[in-house]
């Protein structure tokens, strides 16, 4: 720092913010710079280089500029080469899409309990990332995950909270991993607000809610479906998402496995509605030699958020690709950039994230239809409540009834061209849930026809002789 | 060297209020990782919400991950065990780290999970207008303690010291180089590393405060700058009297 060298000063006066900083005014011991005397456009007046030829390139104003406005250097100093990293990937080719893959499984029959057998499925369809927290009665996933992710050499992590699983899931999944987590009710509701990041960020991931009997605590190993909305609508904003109700063990495997498929080709969490009866249960399931995967779209280059389809699913990039990733949960254009204040980019975000959805309604929808021939009376059920449903309606049948049965395995988006449908066919709807009427409000949405509900909340199974006896009475009046 | 770091390693020009600590320790963070030669393309930067968290996104020439308020590490969590080549590095505020997201911190640091943790504490809820922080001294004035606040305010050393952190710095804004030489140190620490950086709000935190704590000087920021200088001491040049009523700065390793 002695005088013998001389030094410039170059004061970027597009960057300078003016006299409500001027730390470099201050903070120079040789008083190179002064206060400003021009006046910008934008209304500041930057500060000047007044005495340069005073520094002795201590470079504390440098150091100490909040914008980096200021840079200093020796005459005849070694000159700065600027070795910027290229942005990259842009040689590497497309991946994702549909493939073939062996099962992990055993072809053949297996014998679990529900909560292992979701976990097997996750295992099965790639998943190799799980962060969550214990709470009845999901907690066997967890466990089940624990053991499984070792033997795949995946990862697996016990979080501080439901809100921290879901941030890390969705992290994981940004590196790169099929990830997911588990939880219920109480869980569910801390999660909610990440689900919506996920939404908004459109990332892959699976959500299992083992529904138990809320609100609240309530009855921590009882079964129920007071979730269904929540899983709708539970995120604050408002839009699309799409979740799947399982009735049996061999879909606690099924529907985990196209969980991850549809996340992966829709680049959204996928919710599993799950009950305590179809964790918990433990019976016999199927399993094929191969399988179908979807593994998310990855085009280098290409725009992570948006499409010109305008219910397209962009490409999607992972963490360490040199595409210089902006992620954000604020409104955001095409490449990540912040729009907070764009009412254009915010509308074609939030209807395209929800139009990917229901433009592609067809190939998430997922039903069974029982004793449609000549049904009158269309019952409406889903999850563990449609085995008891089943009984009751053969039940009636055997009586002369004319009563069918329609099982929904894809609750959201909700299949409401089906019910306009049946609508047509039908006089009318019978739907059973143990909540207080979530699915049967819906269902009259989409109909003119009259809607019943068989609503029992006491944290049992649905009583089959409860909807049995709703059936027969019916016909008895 | 502010204009090759800003080609080099940023997107586009601060919104920041003029005299923002926050853009300090953005500087020396930039110094520090190119002195270093930090692998941007190999390094993930992760933040919540607030003034701080706008420091790395959208501003860094690498991936950026803007999450859910408080959440930042938790996020980081799960990107550092998926991909552990990456690195990680978390910079947001008091507010989203140590406040709302206090928590993550806490279990971050006992795990010892190897992200970088940089908490940019100006003491208040900048973003929102002025509100109180888990960091705000007690007494000081604030848009929510009109009166003073009447509560007391974390030790974010000590409480990362104590939930078990093996690297733990604090550095104010206004010793640009020793802020940045502890960037380099916590950045090439193999373990979670956690950094106290005092950094300084002078639109909220300087104006309801100037005339209580005498922020005297050409401008406010300037004199909370001064301020900031008498009140730190280094760890370990101070004497016992010398340390009392002050705020220590300098790194704590955990003993092995």
């Amino acid at each position: 720092m002695s005088k013998d060298r001389t030094f410039t000063i170059q004061l970027d006066e597009d960057l300078c913010k003016g006299s409500d900083c001027y730390i470099c005014v201050n903070a120079c011991p040789k008083g190179v710079f002064a206060e400003g005397e021009r006046i910008t456009p934008k209304g500041l007046r930057p500060s000047q280089v007044k005495d340069p030829d005073e520094c002795i390139g201590c470079e504390i104003c440098e150091f100490l500029c909040p914008d980096l406005g200021i840079t200093v250097e020796e005459v005849g100093g070694t000159e700065r080469v600027i070795t910027s990293t290229p942005k990259g990937g842009a040689t590497a080719p497309a991946s994702g899409g549909w493939t073939t893959v062996q099962s992990s499984l055993d072809p053949g029959t297996h014998y679990m309990i529900g909560d292992e057998a979701c976990a097997e499925g996750a295992i099965a369809a790639g998943c190799r990332f799980y962060a969550g927290y214990p709470i009845t009665p999901a907690s066997e996933i967890m466990v089940h995950m624990a053991k499984r992710l070792v033997q795949t050499d995946g990862v697996f992590i016990q979080m501080e909270d439901e809100i921290g699983s879901m941030a890390a899931v969705i992290g994981a999944s940004w590196a790169g991993i099929k990830s997911m987590t588990a939880t219920a009710g109480p869980g569910f509701s801390l999660m909610t607000e990440n689900v919506g990041y996920a939404c908004m960020t459109e990332t892959p991931c699976v959500v299992v809610d083992v529904q138990r009997a809320g609100p609240s605590t309530g009855q921590a190993s009882r079964p129920a479906s007071g979730d269904v909305m929540q899983a709708k609508w539970g995120t604050h904003g408002g839009v699309e998402i799409i979740a799947l109700a399982p009735w049996s063990v061999q879909e606690m495997y099924d529907l985990t496995i196209k969980a991850f498929n549809l996340a992966e080709r829709f680049r959204v969490p996928v919710i599993l509605l799950a009950d305590a009866v179809t964790g918990h249960l433990r019976e016999s399931f199927q399993v094929e030699e191969t399988m179908e995967l979807f593994d998310r779209i990855k085009v280098p280059g290409a725009p992570p958020f948006g499409s010109d389809d305008e219910s397209g699913v962009p490409s999607m990039p992972s963490f360490g690709e040199g595409e210089e990733l902006l992620i954000t949960g604020s409104t955001h254009d095409r490449y990540g950039v912040r729009k907070t204040a764009d009412p254009v980019v915010h509308e074609r975000l939030v209807k395209r994230i929800s139009k990917k959805i229901i433009a592609h309604m067809e190939e998430i929808t997922d039903y069974e239809l029982y004793f449609e021939d000549g049904a009158q009376r269309v019952v409406v059920a889903y999850g563990s409540t449609a085995r008891s449903a089943l009984w009751a309606v053969k039940a009636a049948r055997e009586r002369g009834e004319r009563v069918g049965m329609l099982r929904l395995k894809s609750l959201w988006p909700f299949p409401g061209e089906l019910i306009r449908d049946w609508g047509r066919r039908c006089e009318e709807f019978i739907v059973p849930e143990t909540n207080l009427g979530q699915i049967s409000q819906v269902v009259q949405q989409h109909t003119a026809n009259p809607v019943s509900l068989v609503s029992q909340t006491n944290g049992e199974i649905m009583d089959p002789r409860r909807v049995r006896d709703f059936l027969m009475g019916r016909k008895s009046h | 060297m502010g204009e090759m770091l800003r080609e080099k390693y940023v997107r586009q020009p601060t919104p920041f209020c003029a005299g923002c600590g926050h853009g300090i320790f953005m500087n020396a963070f930039l110094h520090a990782a190119d002195e270093m030669g930090l692998d941007f393309r190999g390094t993930v930067f992760v933040s919540g919400i607030g003034c701080g968290a706008w420091v790395p996104s959208p501003h860094f020439r690498a991936d950026t991950l803007h999450v859910t308020h408080g959440r930042a590490i938790a996020f980081a969590t799960g990107v550092k065990l998926a991909r552990p080549e990456l690195n990680v590095v978390v910079i947001s505020g008091d507010g989203d780290i140590a406040t709302i997201g206090g928590n993550h911190l806490i279990h971050a640091a006992r795990r010892n999970v190897p992200i970088k943790v940089f908490c940019l504490n100006n003491l208040v809820y900048g973003m929102t207008g002025g509100q109180v922080s888990a960091t705000t001294p007690q007494g000081d004035i604030t848009s929510t303690t009109p009166q003073g606040n009447p509560e007391r305010a974390f030790d974010l050393v000590a409480l990362a010291r104590g939930a078990g952190a093996p690297y733990v710095a604090r550095f104010p804004v206004v010793r640009a180089r020793k802020l940045t030489k502890g960037i380099i140190n916590a950045l090439r620490f193999d373990q979670f590393a956690f950094m106290d950086v005092l950094s300084l709000c002078p639109t909220q935190y300087g104006r309801a405060n100037r005339a209580k704590l005498g922020f005297e000087g050409p401008s406010l920021i300037w004199g909370m700058l001064e301020w900031q200088k008498e009140v730190c001491v280094n760890r370990e040049k101070a004497g016992p009297e010398e340390m009392n009523g002050k705020i220590l700065i300098g790194e704590w390793y955990a003993e092995s």
